[in-house]
């Protein structure tokens, strides 16, 4: 009776594993990657912006205390690790169990012009909200022609 | 307007719309799914969505859900790399009789969507007790 369904999940799995496949030989995006970005389904997923006097990096968290983050930099690296454990019901089936369990670790390399002592974090909807400030000397000076 | 601009508008408008959709595909939240003796209770990882930009409808057969990522982000700012390329969650499931669409009841709290959909009071499994003699 569950024979399609458990097909289908199955190419789901086969589907995923030839994009890994196909990520491993390519590479995951035309968009370039930091060096130590890591596959897709890597929790939480990390978004990097940066503007002339910021750069800002968000990673995609949800269901954590906001106190439960350990935040560290190291040069122009970012650390950030923590656990997220969901609470298993154990009077309840589960039929689905996608969302990421246990400890994560993210290291994000960081423009080198970053000031390490200006950073500021806040937790909000989920998104773990990274701000650091860039230093002045870094910025692009406007050269005069005469 | 002549024959040669409606044609040039007409593609370039067309061209907009792919390009739309390509970059506003829609991210699918991974979910947890159980079912206990009162009904199903759905959990999804929906990040940087607040209660006012998402939407949970259900109806007799459909749950849909659906959240638009709102984050402050400061003006000029350039991705230096992005895994999350979307601002826009969707995912749906089709429900069975036995549940009480109606009676779903959802709340976010950072960034994870709880819904529960109960099961009919008459459809609830029921003990039956057994007395001996």
């Amino acid at each position: 009776m569950f024979g399609d369904m458990t097909t289908f999940e199955n190419l789901f799995d086969e589907l995923r594993r030839m994009e890994q496949g196909i990520d491993q030989i390519f590479g995951r995006s035309t968009r370039p990657a930091g060096i130590r970005s890591v596959s897709r389904g890597t929790f939480p997923p990390t978004n990097v912006g940066v503007t002339e006097n910021e750069v800002h990096v968000y990673l995609f968290a949800p269901g954590l205390d906001a106190k439960s983050f350990n935040i560290s930099m190291q040069q122009n690296l970012l650390l950030v690790s923590g656990a997220r454990e969901l609470p298993i019901n154990q009077k309840a089936t589960y039929f689905r169990q996608e969302r990421f369990e246990g400890e994560f670790r993210r290291v994000v390399t960081l423009p080198e012009d970053i000031d390490p002592e200006r950073v500021e974090a806040k937790y909000r909807d989920g998104v773990l909200q990274i701000s650091l400030r860039r230093q002045e000397t870094a910025k692009p000076r406007q050269i005069q022609i005469n | 307007m002549n024959d040669k601009q409606a044609t040039a508008a007409h593609q370039s408008s067309s061209a907009a719309q792919r390009t739309e959709r390509e970059v506003d595909y829609p991210l699918v939240p991974p979910a947890d799914v159980f079912e206990d003796a009162d009904g199903i209770t759905l959990r999804l990882d929906m990040p940087g969505v607040s209660k006012e930009r998402l939407s949970v409808k259900a109806d007799k057969n459909t749950l849909v859900i659906e959240g638009e990522v709102q984050i402050a982000m400061p003006q000029g700012m350039e991705a230096l790399y992005a895994e999350i390329q979307s601002t826009r969650y969707r995912r749906s499931f089709t429900l069975s009789g036995e549940l009480d669409a109606e009676k779903t009841v959802a709340n976010v709290n950072n960034g994870v969507l709880s819904v529960s959909i109960p099961k009919r009071a008459e459809l609830r499994p029921r003990k039956i007790e057994v007395t001996a003699g």
